[in-house]
């Protein structure tokens, strides 16, 4: 149960540099999540708090305390590896217990941890297993387990969910984000997923290219991006990029508009005309891809009791002007 | 494997199936007369041995002549060749597997200055057998002192580029993360490597055990170097010591028993062993 505060943060491997200043500070007990595409330097981010990773410029500060040159086990942190990393010669119990024995602590004291953190995680009858014998789901389980014996101040996770199945994924994230919410304890994770961002977070930190392009609670971030790459990798379908200059505005400029603000409008009205490529109709919804001129592609997301335009139809788009994002050349919301 | 003759594409069936054990039988008798004869002209006095034809079954003479070589021998007692033999071949073989466990953690997971210098250094001693550099080594052994003495039979053969290199082959497989977790468990390195490498090895270990005990155990030319003294000889140099010089008399009953003696320790490492590396093999989880 600590805070964290990261402090233009940078990282560089000989002379490039992968991250380029992250500022932020983590109050006690929130749960935050790292997103990105792969090689934006999310990762990297939490391997320098986990202290695996030198840092090269700012400051970590974990309950205000500087852990620049902190090993790992001085940092009151506990990591949950995205392949597990539980040790394969040793049993579940083993494995949850390697830690506390390290750090010395009397038997009888890891044996309430150990058997505390199985009863919470429901791993009391694999105890004497070895992690070979289990499935999935319950390695992932042992991983939480090896963490959560430490009682550390702060979580974190890196990618724990992405080699799963999908309906464990969903399952296994609801049980993170119950434990933490029990257990208090601040937690950085890492995905890039934007679906266990949006689910997870408390606030997100949003990474491109080593930069944080933004921070702030899920929803907030999907409503209002403040650049072209937030608004175009939050949300799915993603957000239709429209260049400005069709539109009558700005040239240079592009007019963002997520598919479930546009409207199918008879053709000659709404803002814009487009050609109906297809439609994918998911029962609830239906997503119509569409060109427009300038050759945009445009996605719409309309109820599944709407009808549906044949493909090949022209039609109008039409949306409200309150929906619309405009971003600048450089990709930042005007 | 015995179900495979069932479920496997090739089935053997009547008279495939028996001329494929005739031959392996043929094989096997090919390969274990040598031996049998030893055995048999082990058993046997001298006399009877000379004459031919030899005899081809054992004689009576089986609790003299083993007794005669365990304890008096010809040089030296059998008895204390093998225990020298047994010491030599384990102190090789104990040796070169804590030698190579630790430089290959070292070259693996420790970012050193000339790590690859040394890597290659040592990949480059492959090219160099011990005979080709026996005299400088000799000569080494010998000023420190180590003539007729356990170390000098053992040192100069420990290091193993072989070893090291099937370490490091093993090492680079075992994940990186499985490092990581350690450390933020609170690992440090030597504890990282003796809790969770060498269990992790133990399968390799017991493979390499086999073949380096063997290897140590038949050890003739360095040996033969460096112990003058009867008491340090080692058995597998011990027989050819054995063998008369000029006109005396060879007392063969007692070399074929002595021979046989020899063969003994190395095939009981390999059955011994061979269990638990199966049992390696079947337990191993990656």
């Amino acid at each position: 149960m600590a805070t964290v505060s990261l402090e233009s943060l940078k990282k560089s491997y000989g002379k490039t540099e992968v991250i380029h200043g992250v500022d932020i500070e983590i109050s006690d007990g929130e749960f935050i999540v790292i997103v990105g595409p792969s090689g934006c330097g999310k990762s990297t981010l939490l391997r320098m708090v986990a202290g695996l990773e030198g840092v090269s410029e700012g400051e970590i500060r974990i309950d205000g305390q500087r852990v620049n040159e902190k090993e790992p086990m001085d940092r009151d942190i506990a990591m949950v590896f995205q392949n597990y990393a539980l040790y394969p010669h040793m049993s579940v119990e083993q494995n949850m217990a390697y830690g506390l024995k390290i750090a010395k602590m009397p038997k009888a004291e890891i044996n309430a941890r150990v058997a505390e953190a199985a009863e919470l995680l429901q791993l009391e009858p694999y105890l004497k297993r070895r992690p070979r014998q289990l499935s999935g789901g319950q390695r992932q389980r042992v991983a939480m387990g090896r963490a959560i014996v430490r009682r550390p101040s702060v979580f974190l996770f890196d990618e724990p969910l992405s080699n799963l199945d999908a309906k464990l994924r969903v399952q296994m994230r609801l049980e993170i984000k119950n434990l933490q919410r029990e257990l208090g304890v601040t937690a950085l994770y890492v995905t890039h997923d934007q679906v266990e961002a949006m689910t997870l977070a408390d606030r997100m930190i949003v990474m491109n290219e080593g930069v944080a392009d933004q921070i702030g609670a899920p929803l907030e971030v999907y409503a209002n991006p403040q650049t072209e790459f937030v608004a175009g990798f939050i949300g799915s379908p993603p957000t239709n990029f429209i260049e400005a200059e069709i539109l009558g505005a700005p040239a240079g400029t592009k007019i963002g508009i997520r598919p479930e603000h546009v409207a199918i409008a008879p053709v000659g009205q709404g803002r814009t005309t487009g050609l109906v490529l297809y439609a994918e109709p998911l029962g609830a919804e239906t997503l119509i891809h569409l060109t427009i001129a300038g050759g945009n592609a445009v996605t719409v997301r309309q109820d599944g009791a709407v009808a549906i335009p044949s493909e090949g139809e022209q039609v109008g788009l039409s949306w409200r002007e309150d929906d619309e994002m405009r971003f600048d050349a450089s990709g930042r919301r005007l | 494997m015995a179900h495979d003759a069932h479920t496997g594409m090739v089935e053997r069936r009547g008279a495939g199936l028996w001329l494929t054990h005739l031959g392996l039988i043929i094989g096997v008798a090919f390969i274990f007369f040598p031996i049998w004869l030893a055995f048999v002209a082990s058993t046997v006095t001298q006399p009877e041995i000379v004459r031919p034809p030899m005899p081809l079954w054992p004689g009576d003479q089986f609790y003299e002549n083993y007794s005669k070589a365990l304890t008096s021998g010809i040089n030296a007692p059998v008895a204390r060749m093998l225990l020298n033999s047994a010491i030599m071949a384990f102190g090789i073989s104990l040796g070169k597997i804590a030698i190579s466990l630790l430089s290959a953690f070292a070259i693996v997971y420790f970012r050193f200055p000339g790590r690859h210098v040394f890597f290659w250094l040592i990949f480059l001693t492959l090219m160099l057998p011990v005979e080709v550099r026996i005299v400088p080594t000799y000569e080494v052994a010998a000023n420190f002192g180590m003539l007729n003495s356990y170390s000098g039979l053992i040192f100069p053969l420990i290091a193993s580029a072989t070893a090291t290199f099937l370490f490091r082959q093993f090492f680079m497989t075992v994940p990186d993360e499985l490092a990581e977790a350690a450390r933020v468990d609170g690992a440090r390195p030597m504890r990282f490597f003796v809790d969770i490498l060498l269990p992790m090895s133990r399968t390799n270990i017991a493979a390499l055990f086999v073949i380096l005990f063997i290897y140590g155990w038949n050890q003739y030319l360095w040996p033969l170097l460096i112990t003058t003294d009867p008491s340090m000889n080692t058995i597998v140099m011990g027989i050819k010591q054995m063998f008369p010089s000029g006109d005396d008399t060879a007392d063969w009953p007692v070399i074929m028993a002595t021979s046989i003696l020899a063969m003994i320790p190395p095939v009981v490492v390999v059955i011994g062993m061979q269990k638990l590396f199966i049992r390696g093999l079947v337990d191993s989880e990656k």
